[in-house]
């Protein structure tokens, strides 16, 4: 079983975190999207930078079945840690343009999955497509706009992308985006949001590092990694200097 | 017409470990020396806390890592395949920039073995007539141990290498690997802190009377003054270490050993953003110029020199080799050519084991925390009677614990309730038993040129033929054998594994390993080596190609202690005889 540090330890073993916890100010290299006094958006109040107001809804209404709020259980959810806000910023870094990749024709389209992604699209198109066509599929089965759906139909359309159930070609696709490879990037922005510093936009108040006992950006453990089998008694800070 | 700059006496291309060293080296030997890094600078400011401590940015977007869009791999399976670009990032990471990979290395610094070092003459005693695939083409180093161990122990005093000695000149110590080759010096310093993963695995091996150590480690346990006068100050056990820069002066780097004096040499220089595209030749095709390279204002410059090192990685020196005509390619069908050939890799596998009710704190450890035994490798168990060659190091690691990265069971649900619940319930409950294993070197496992596709400087593409072989997959096989015993002994509360068995192939998209190597291999026979076994060319005798490229086949640990050792044991030999006397240091008959 997990122990607890006795209180001698605990307290000495407190003292000198503290006296280690980050300078708040950062200069050059990370970009400073926050600060610690610079609260976390609402995401009600949030205009998206990328996304058309079409297709910010499906993504809250997306992001809010990959990983539900507190009513089905436990733990903070992709809405109230601001995921889809770290979706929309990641859309303009380099990631969303695609900048450090390989991004020259011809593209091969027939090749074996398992020689990695070939179509001739940035993560930015990966979502514009994927949404339209997500979107265009309910309204072939449904009638109706993701985001109407109920929860269950709303999962069974998101198991029929992971699945590739879903057929993008027969949508419209002409460069074999499939839809299991738009909803694998839907899905691991959503986690990366959800677990990233703050910094980025998700993870508001370190709200997921807390759920699973993360300590974030602290970074120094000299004084704990001999304690083992113990619960590490500290909450996260975040890069900006935010404690938790 | 290009640029051109004035004269140096020996151009390094890529300034990472390999460059570094021999920067250290020629600069010593009073030459002007010039390195060309195409990545941008990087110094410790760049990792001044708490930058590198974003997962996001360095474990997940790669910024440290060479850019698929300067210079991409194509990648196939076999000869018949057509290769693809890698797109981005996957099964390996190569460093960009000052530091190159050693500045996001995880730092475990550990020797081959003797054996490993002459693996065909082990093999010719070990091994009967056709136990072994017939398209194998396994070579010895044609440098020995005794001639590498006083490089192998300067460059961990370089790297302040932590660890438990096992073999003191021939003695056996208590706590450390009795299966290593015999030191000529204890490690510089003790070990790392144990952890909970690496207590519980070390009970286990012990009782199944393996013999377990911890993972030699340039992570530093203690304050250290290098040979260069560098300091390097005690790791912090930060957990953002394999793919980060260190921010606390303690992991070993070029930055962290040896840049920061190097650049104090007045016959030292560098450039950053200056992308080496071809190694110049003389009209006779029997020396180098200098080299060609594409500034940070995209114009190309002539750097002449009177010798050339490439330091570049061992993909890039491969491919750098192939674009300026050094050498012969290698064809796989008429088996003739050296350049490309034997191409090698790491295997990897192990088994995921989460326990409800222990805390493992994945966050707290070093990049290298770990240990590990070799009663694996070649020589100290029967692997013909399993029918391979070849061996693994069996260990339990924690390189980091940041949550993106973190495992969860392979039937927890990927996502909604399920996955929080599993992310609660797992995150910090698991621990890794895994094995890290040799690659031979196979007729088609190969380096080319890409037909099609190009870089942005016109230069055609790295192409890389590779896959799994019936070796590896048994080698695979006997090892999982093994870790399950390990788990048995464990008992987990729940368990699964993935290893690459019979029918599997290499795949692209996800890390494997940053241990690629072969290509430009070393040997003391021209027909089937690139460079001779001072890692000169065979062909253009002053170009010296340092790095992974020279292995002619993979052994079971991480490369880098092998890779600087080499490089140090090439430099002596240009400081002896070559700068005397310029010219092929063997005869090619
Ligand atoms: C995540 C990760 C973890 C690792 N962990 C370990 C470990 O624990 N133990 C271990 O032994 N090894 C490890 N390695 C491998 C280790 O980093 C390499 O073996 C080592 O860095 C190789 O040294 P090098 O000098 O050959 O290449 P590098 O250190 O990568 O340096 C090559 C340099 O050349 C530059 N370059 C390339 N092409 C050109 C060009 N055309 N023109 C100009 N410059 C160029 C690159 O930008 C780079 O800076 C790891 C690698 C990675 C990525
Ligand atoms: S674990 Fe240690 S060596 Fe690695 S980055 Fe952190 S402080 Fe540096």
């Amino acid at each position: 079983m997990a122990s607890q540090p006795d209180n001698a330890s605990r307290r000495a073993f407190l003292r000198n975190s503290f006296m280690m916890i980050p300078a708040v100010s950062l200069t050059g290299g990370v970009s400073l999207t926050a600060s610690a006094d610079e609260p976390a958006p609402n995401l009600g109040d949030y205009q998206p930078a990328f996304f058309s107001d079409d297709e910010w809804s499906f993504l809250l209404a997306a992001c809010d079945r990959l990983i539900p709020g507190e009513s089905a259980g436990k733990g903070p959810g992709a809405l109230d840690t601001n995921v889809p806000i770290f979706i929309d910023g990641q859309m303009d870094s380099p990631y969303g343009h695609a900048e450090r990749w390989y991004m020259e024709g011809p593209y091969v389209l027939d090749g074996s999955p398992d020689l990695g992604f070939q179509y001739p699209y940035t993560p930015r198109e990966v979502y514009q497509k994927g949404i339209a066509m997500t979107q265009a599929y309910c309204q072939q089965q449904h009638g109706k706009r993701f985001e109407q759906l109920d929860g269950d139909a709303q999962d069974r359309v998101l198991q029929a992308l992971e699945a590739n159930d879903v057929d993008f070609a027969s949508l419209g696709e002409t460069q074999k985006l499939e839809a299991s490879e738009f909803f694998a990037s839907l899905l691991s922005n959503t986690k990366e949001g959800y677990l990233a510093d703050p910094i980025h936009g998700g993870n508001k108040h370190m709200a997921s590092w807390k759920m699973v006992g993360f300590p974030g950006a602290r970074a120094s453990f000299r004084d704990w990694v001999d304690q083992h089998n113990v619960e590490y008694p500290l909450g996260p800070v975040s890069l900006t200097g935010e404690r938790g | 017409m290009a640029k051109q700059q004035p004269r140096v006496d020996a151009v390094i291309v890529g300034l990472g470990w390999t460059g570094s060293i021999m920067g250290m080296e020629l600069t010593d030997a009073g030459l002007n020396v010039l390195a060309l890094e195409r990545g941008e600078d990087r110094t410790n400011e760049d990792f001044a806390y708490p930058k590198p401590a974003d997962e996001l940015q360095y474990g997940i977007r790669h910024t440290m890592m060479q850019k698929p869009k300067q210079s991409a791999v194509t990648i196939r399976r076999n000869l018949d395949e057509r290769a693809l670009p890698q797109r981005k990032l996957g099964a390996f990471l190569p460093g960009d920039g000052v530091g190159g990979a050693g500045a996001h290395w995880t730092g475990v610094l550990i020797r081959p073995t003797p054996t490993d070092l002459q693996l065909k003459t082990f093999a010719d005693q070990a091994f009967g007539k056709g136990v072994l695939q017939d398209d194998m083409q396994i070579q010895d180093f044609g440098v020995s141990w005794d001639e590498l161990e006083p490089h192998f122990s300067f460059f961990e005093k370089v790297c302040g290498q932590s660890g438990t000695t096992g073999n003191l000149n021939g003695q056996i110590q208590a706590g450390g690997d009795p299966f290593e080759g015999p030191r000529s010096e204890p490690y510089p310093l003790p070990a790392l802190q144990d952890t909970q993963n690496t207590q519980m695995f070390e009970k286990a091996a012990k009782q199944l009377g393996y013999h377990p150590f911890p993972n030699p480690s340039a992570n530093v346990s203690r304050a250290w003054t290098n040979p260069y006068g560098m300091q390097l100050g005690p790791c912090n056990y930060c957990g953002f270490c394999s793919r980060y820069g260190c921010l606390n002066y303690s992991k070993a780097s070029p930055q962290t050993c040896i840049l920061n004096a190097l650049k104090q040499r007045s016959n030292f220089d560098y450039r950053t953003n200056a992308n080496v595209t071809r190694v110049e030749l003389a009209a006779d095709g029997k020396t180098a110029t200098g080299v060609t390279y594409v500034d940070g204002n995209g114009e190309e410059v002539f750097q002449p020199a009177d010798m050339v090192i490439l330091a570049s990685y061992a993909l890039n020196n491969v491919r750098l080799m192939l674009n300026s005509g050094i050498g012969q390619p290698y064809d796989p069908v008429a088996r003739t050519g050296t350049v490309g050939r034997n191409y090698s890799y790491q295997i990897g596998g192990g088994i995921n084991c989460y326990f409800d009710d222990i805390e493992f704190n994945p966050f707290a450890t070093a990049g290298a925390t770990g240990k590990m035994f070799n009663d694996f490798s070649p020589g100290n168990f029967d692997s013909a009677a399993h029918g391979f060659i070849g061996g693994a190091k069996m260990h339990s690691s924690q390189a980091s614990g940041t949550p993106i990265k973190t495992p969860l069971p392979k039937d927890a649900p990927s996502w909604g309730q399920g996955y929080k619940d599993a992310l609660q319930k797992y995150y910090g409950h698991h621990m890794k038993l895994s094995m890290t294993g040799s690659v031979m070197s196979y007729r088609s496992n190969m380096l080319d040129l890409d037909p099609t596709w190009k870089d942005p400087y016109g230069m055609p593409l790295l192409r890389m033929t590779f896959d799994w072989k019936q070796n590896e997959h048994r080698l695979s096989a006997f090892m999982r054998d093994r870790l399950r015993e390990i788990a048995d002994v464990l008992k987990p509360d729940y368990r699964d594994e993935s290893f690459n068995l019979e029918g599997s192939h290499f795949k692209v998209t996800s890390y494997v390993s940053t241990h690629n190597v072969g290509g430009a291999v070393m040997g003391t026979d021209p027909s089937t080596s690139a460079v001779n076994r001072y890692l000169q060319s065979w062909d253009v005798h002053n170009v010296f190609v340092p790095g992974g490229n020279a292995f002619p086949q993979n052994f079971q640990a991480n490369p880098t202690d092998l890779i600087a050792a080499l490089t140090y044991w090439s430099a002596k030999k240009i400081r002896e005889d070559y700068l005397k006397n310029p010219g092929p240091l063997m005869s090619r008959s």
